[in-house]
């Protein structure tokens, strides 16, 4: 099976969020980069199914320099190839342009499935899976958490509310992975040091046919106005339990109920 | 005639409550621009249903009725919502941002050239523009966003935010007829959890409970109090990475991310990424032994105090005003 994996290089989850001066986009000062959660049950589950059946993994991504460290990781962790269609500063959060990028740069290779996390953690669209397999004219499964790899095909259950939904779906097709898919590795010490030696095809948008200014310009689809922390919270009414809990509980249940009429 | 058409979401079908929320809050945004609001319901033997919807401010309601629309499809859902989106041309296209919602309209989007707004928590008008709010980084920050001037709109809601209201109407019943679906990613069963729990994801009060539950059997306690208030079980991701509940139950960056009217959290002493996935709730409760836990930072009322002492307390306290 040839397998390949969309990845996105985001902020820490345990980041603090600042904004930055231009009021548009998150201060990066101090900022540690990680690959996205969600992808890493992505490329999990690509190393495994190639552990499996034969086949190598493709992780792509299209990103600033930096993302070249989440390439790296990816490596590490056992991924084969490594693609970096550099940029994408200008369309953060422009889930089509970055479905535009990355079906252009997967159109002309083979593989048997496209797995991308949910979601990115950080603009948290949860829409370029869907949107690039509609551009590649594929089908797609979302949500993931538990897939039955077959000859040409895939069962796929995925969490929805109140249950589950088992898919059946010919390959190739775009599967979007949700936590619960599977348990990622770490890098081991050897693969860390393979990783470092394994090349990374670095690709610019023009190489792809695309033009990147175009896709953060006229062609946009997604525009900030602005980016804003939440609103401070008022200090809330702590009442103290340890040597009474009955009468705590009582009160904060009257408080419940009178003041917050929360119920 | 300028307009937003709405994706109606039904399974066996009954309209589920987020596309009342999806097509009100159209209602609302339209009434002030002279704007038709229309709706798209596909599905199999659902012609009944679109009755419904002229009651919430929809003047057309586009059906496509198909047995292969029976069970939810990414492509053929798409193909009736593009094939509404081309009799209508509408401004804007509304979905509820549910596991269907979610999946659906980014694929509808890219098929008409557009991008898309996903999980919206407040939305205005402007000069045919929608002006969104959307919380990023997991409600860590909030982006101002539009659709850089691309129509129609995309736009997905997130459920619980936005009311729904009747308003009284009927619907004029446009037939999708003549459309022959090609569907490859096929539904083949539909696994309902166990005793027909409340989902975190679509529930008004989320009891939630953290690594303090101390095993997976004292989530029983949180099922009590639960059961008592119509809610739904929440947890932390210490409490799922251990084993001791189902990820769909986690709030938080890795899990879900809620807004409800009231979010009780017990035993969760509140790292940053579970307060990414709830602090947006309306009335945020804190049960924790620890003063100094941060979740007590976010909480609108609080107890200190042991959850085995509090809990059991705050389920008699409930009780007592339930038989008043």
């Amino acid at each position: 099976m040839k397998c390949i994996v969309c990845m996105t290089h985001v902020p820490d989850t345990a980041s603090v969020i600042k904004i930055d001066s231009d009021g548009k986009h998150i201060d990066e000062a101090g900022i540690k980069w990680i690959v996205s959660p969600y992808d890493e049950y992505a490329l999990e589950e690509a190393l495994k199914l190639t552990e499996d059946k034969g086949g190598e993994v493709t992780v792509v991504t299209y990103g600033p320099q930096r993302a070249e460290g989440g390439l790296r990781e990816c490596l590490a962790r056992g991924a084969h190839n490594a693609v970096h269609i550099v940029g994408g500063e200008g369309t953060l959060g422009d889930s089509l342009a970055i479905a535009k990028v990355l079906a252009a740069a997967v159109k002309d290779r083979e593989y048997d499935v496209i797995l991308c996390g949910t979601k990115g953690v950080g603009t948290d669209n949860a829409q370029v899976g869907q949107m690039l397999a509609e551009l590649l004219d594929l089908p797609h499964v979302t949500d993931v958490i538990k897939a039955e790899w077959g000859e040409g095909s895939v069962t796929a259950e995925r969490e929805i509310e109140g249950g589950h939904e088992v898919l059946s779906s010919p390959l190739p097709a775009v599967i979007t992975a949700q936590k619960g898919l599977n348990e990622p590795r770490y890098a081991s010490l050897k693969g860390i040091m393979a990783a470092k030696r394994k090349p990374i095809e670095s690709v610019a948008p023009t190489d792809i046919g695309l033009d990147a200014e175009a896709l953060a310009g006229p062609e946009a689809t997604y525009h900030v106005r602005s980016l804003e922390l939440p609103p401070a919270k008022q200090a809330g009414k702590i009442i103290q339990g340890e040597d009474d809990p009955r009468a705590a509980a009582a009160e904060l249940v009257k408080l419940l109920h009178d003041e917050a009429k929360a119920f | 005639m300028a307009g937003i058409l709405v994706f109606i979401e039904q399974r066996d079908g009954a309209i589920r409550k987020g596309s009342f929320e999806a097509l009100s809050e159209a209602r609302r945004q339209a009434a002030g621009a002279g704007w038709e609001v229309a709706a798209v319901l596909p599905g199999s033997g659902v012609a009944s249903a679109a009755g419904d919807l002229g009651g919430y401010g929809a003047s057309r309601v586009f059906v496509a009725d198909d047995a292969a629309l029976k069970l939810y499809s990414a492509e053929g859902y798409a193909q009736a919502v593009v094939a509404a989106v081309e009799k209508m041309e509408p401004d804007a296209v509304f979905f509820s941002a549910t596991a269907m919602g979610r999946d659906l309209a980014p694929r509808v989007a890219a098929r008409l050239g557009v991008g898309g707004l996903a999980d919206v928590t407040a939305l205005s008008l402007e000069n045919g523009t929608f002006v969104a709010r959307r919380p990023v980084y997991s409600a860590k920050a909030f982006a101002t966003v539009d659709c850089a001037g691309k129509k129609p709109q995309v736009i997905g809601l997130r459920p619980n935010v936005f009311a729904a209201e009747q308003v009284g109407g009927t619907a004029e019943v446009v037939s999708l007829d003549g459309l022959s679906y090609s569907i490859r990613a096929v539904v083949k069963e539909l696994l309902e959890s166990a005793g027909g729990e409340v989902d975190v994801a679509e529930a008004n009060i989320i009891v939630s409970g953290g690594r303090g539950l101390k095993g997976p059997e004292n989530f029983a306690l949180m099922r009590e109090l639960a059961g008592l208030l119509g809610a739904a079980v929440g947890a932390s991701r210490a409490a799922v990475d251990a084993g001791w509940i189902d990820h769909s139950h986690q709030v938080g960056q890795t899990g879900k991310v809620v807004s409800p009217t009231l979010y009780i959290a017990c035993g969760i002493s509140g790292a940053i990424q579970h307060l990414a996935g709830m602090s947006s709730s309306k009335i945020i409760v804190a049960v924790n032994k620890d003063p100094d836990a941060p979740i007590f930072k976010v909480a609108d009322y609080g107890v200190v105090g042991d959850l085995f002492d509090v809990v059991p307390a705050m389920v008699e306290e409930l009780k007592k005003l339930q038989a008043a």
